[in-house]
């Protein structure tokens, strides 16, 4: 068991022959995902790759079965290939591509509302459940299949997590890395609830940043609904308070943001938090002892 | 990216928005025939700089003597203006804003930004304008009126009524207010800007509502579609490593620390310079290498690094995912033996090829300090800063 990808799911990579998406659909298909198509627009009816390329989503969506859509497609783009994904009701969506204006992403969740579609990302590594499917640009050969799940909203701290998990032995069974943009996909409830209910997930690393409340919500969200164990570590105890311009994003957010604010709202939750980065792997290995 | 005063006032004129008659100057002489060609006999002068809270510390003067306008500015211009945004070094003044005075009848606060919780924009309201809003916002957060636009049904004439309703407008501004938050609302998609900030809006002498202050800031990431507005950018009021390392593709920001930090990935560099912390050092910056960490990258990130006189020690922390960790090793060494460094360098590396990595730093002569792991890395590196 795993959460939202396992061996049989079918990955559609969107931008697959661009330098990006050539390279990474390349590394995941040798790590054993089982990559059945691409789309690129204009480029349809040639092969790449060793799989079919079509000109849409939707064209794809008609001629083969697709679980989840990868998409490397360029910053500029990016909003209308998750939202073509969307139409063609894909059920979950990566979006590896850095750079989306806000705007665009706006528009992208008013139509993910109404839809079966479920987003990781944009802005981030993907996800992956080792041994059996990488959707990604996360290195596969860190992961071992285990019974960590782990959620972070950065990707080479999803990596120091996964490290640490492996080399203590535990493994993963499935890691999401959620993103970093302000407005994405998968939070980190959405994360946490489908851990609660995989029952090879022993314990969850949570890996959140300063900025926005997202972890605090889910320290709330932690207290009523995960019996189990989550560790989690939040990046940014040293920074300085930014340089800002304006006052309305101090408002907007009130005292929420800080990584002690975000501490003290998980601690008081009952997660095991560390301060260091290199603990994670030690902490959660003493607490599924 | 942040825009001046007189810009965004300049945007607001044209978007039809109201502002009071003014110009921008670069010298005194300038600001004296700014203020000449203004039909007023009040005359602000406004330090343009990339902050708020500039009127506590000098950075706004008034003055009913149009002579006293060469002396406001030659006061201002040259000078750096620190406020309670700012840093310590302030920002530089090299524009000032000279403006028609106008009578003031009611402030309010307005502004209009991208708020990550409701994942739309937000307008933030309050009759409590020309105070300290934050303290305002922490005190009597009921005095702080919110508005988020649902993005599929777009703006709703009817919650504005309500908006403006709550601010007491007698009824033919409630009119005006609608209309002055619509044409904010156009011109945030417009221009792809997340924040945009009024701060006071006014009733004026003659009962119209009136921008007295106009703070843009345009998304970063949709700057590739705003050519026009990339133009206004003004890289005196960014810190010059920050540029630099910007320019290299790197991203960096200057701390007050003594140990450097070169790192891949912005959340590992956060990560980083808190290692650094509890182990009882202070960083000198945040960077990050971005996953390439080519030679020329990681040449061009010590250069940065050097650049700041209080470094002691750098701790380069590298995670090699798909990039290997023997490629970044050559980069490091090539770098190093191209920019003479004569401080410290600590290296933790890990993931794809570590041991080859590891070998080839030890084998290249260069005194280079290898770390184990990142507690040892943290640890050898304030060692070696001596503090």
């Amino acid at each position: 068991m795993s959460v939202l990808i396992n061996s049989s799911s079918k990955i559609l990579c969107q931008g697959i022959t661009g330098s990006q998406g050539t390279f990474h659909t390349e590394q995941c298909i040798e790590y054993g995902t089982s990559v059945v198509a691409g789309v690129t627009p204009g480029r349809g009816g040639k092969d790449h790759l060793g799989v079919p390329v079509f000109n849409s989503v939707k064209e794809a969506r008609e001629n083969l079965e697709i679980d989840v859509s990868m998409i490397f497609v360029p910053a500029k783009f990016a909003s209308e290939a998750i939202i073509a994904a969307i139409e063609a009701e894909i059920g979950l969506i990566v979006c590896i591509t850095e750079g989306i204006p806000v705007q665009d992403m706006i528009a992208v969740k008013a139509k993910i509302k109404d839809s079966n579609s479920k987003l990781i990302g944009p802005n981030c590594p993907g996800i992956i459940t080792p041994e059996e499917s990488k959707i990604g640009i996360m290195p596969g050969f860190i992961h071992k299949k285990g019974s960590v799940g782990i959620i972070s909203r950065s990707g080479t701290l999803t990596y120091e997590a996964v490290h640490q998990t492996t080399h203590y032995g535990m493994g993963q069974s499935t890691c999401i890395g959620i993103g970093g943009d302000p407005i994405k996909g998968l939070n980190f409830i959405d994360c946490l609830e489908l851990f609660e209910a995989d029952p090879d997930t022993k314990g969850i690393v949570m890996v959140g940043e300063i900025g926005g409340s997202d972890e605090e919500k889910a320290a709330t969200f932690i207290k009523d609904n995960i019996s189990k164990p989550v560790v989690a570590y939040i990046a940014g105890v040293s920074a300085p308070p930014g340089k800002r311009m304006g006052h309305a994003g101090a408002i907007v957010t009130g005292k929420e943001g800080t990584a002690s604010a975000k501490y003290e709202a998980l601690n008081e939750a009952g997660v095991h938090t560390v301060e260091s980065l290199a603990l994670i792997g030690e902490k959660m290995n003493s607490v599924l002892k | 990216m942040n825009l001046h005063e007189y810009q965004s006032k300049q945007i607001f004129l044209e978007s039809g928005i109201p502002v009071l008659d003014g110009g921008v100057a670069v010298s005194p002489d300038e600001a004296f025939e700014v203020a000449k060609n203004l039909s007023t006999n009040i005359w602000v002068v406004k330090a343009q700089v990339h902050a708020g809270g500039r009127g506590k510390v000098g950075g706004v003067k008034i003055t009913k003597n149009i002579d006293e306008v060469k002396d406001l500015a030659e006061n201002m211009l040259g000078t750096r203006l620190v406020t309670k945004q700012t840093d310590v070094k302030g920002l530089p003044i090299n524009h000032v804003y000279i403006e028609a005075g106008t009578e003031i009848v009611a402030e309010y606060y307005f502004s209009l930004v991208i708020d990550r919780a409701k994942e739309t924009y937000t307008f933030i309201v309050s009759s409590e304008g020309g105070m300290d809003i934050e303290a305002v916002a922490d005190d009597t957060p009921e005095k702080i009126i919110r508005y988020s636009i649902d993005p599929s049904k777009g703006l709703s004439n009817e919650s504005l009524r309500s908006l403006a309703k709550k601010l007491n407008f007698m009824s033919h501004l409630e009119d005006e207010f609608i209309d002055f938050a619509k044409k904010i609302y156009e011109l945030a998609k417009k221009t792809d800007a997340n924040l945009i900030e009024v701060n006071p809006l006014i009733i004026d002498g003659d009962n119209h509502l009136m921008a007295l202050d106009s703070k843009i800031a345009i998304e970063d990431n949709a700057l590739f579609r705003q050519p026009e507005l990339y133009e206004l950018r003004d890289p005196e009021q960014e810190d010059k490593l920050e540029e630099k390392a910007s320019n290299n593709d790197l991203s960096y920001v200057s701390l007050d620390g003594n140990i450097a930090c070169m790192v891949n990935g912005a959340g590992l560099a956060m990560a980083t310079m808190d290692l650094i912390q509890i182990h009882g050092g202070r960083p000198a910056n945040f960077l990050d290498v971005g996953g390439g960490a080519t030679t020329e990258r990681v040449t061009a990130a010590f250069e940065i690094i050097l650049e700041n006189p209080n470094v002691k020690a750098i701790l380069v922390n590298i995670f090699g995912g798909i990039v290997r960790c023997d490629v970044i090793a050559d980069g490091i060494i090539n770098a190093v033996r191209s920019s003479n460094i004569a401080i410290p360098i600590i290296v933790r590396l890990e993931g794809t090829n570590v041991e080859n990595g590891k070998l080839k730093l030890e084998e290249s002569g260069l005194e280079i300090i290898s770390a184990n792991d990142l507690t040892d890395a943290a640890v050898k590196v304030v060692e070696a800063a001596g503090v």
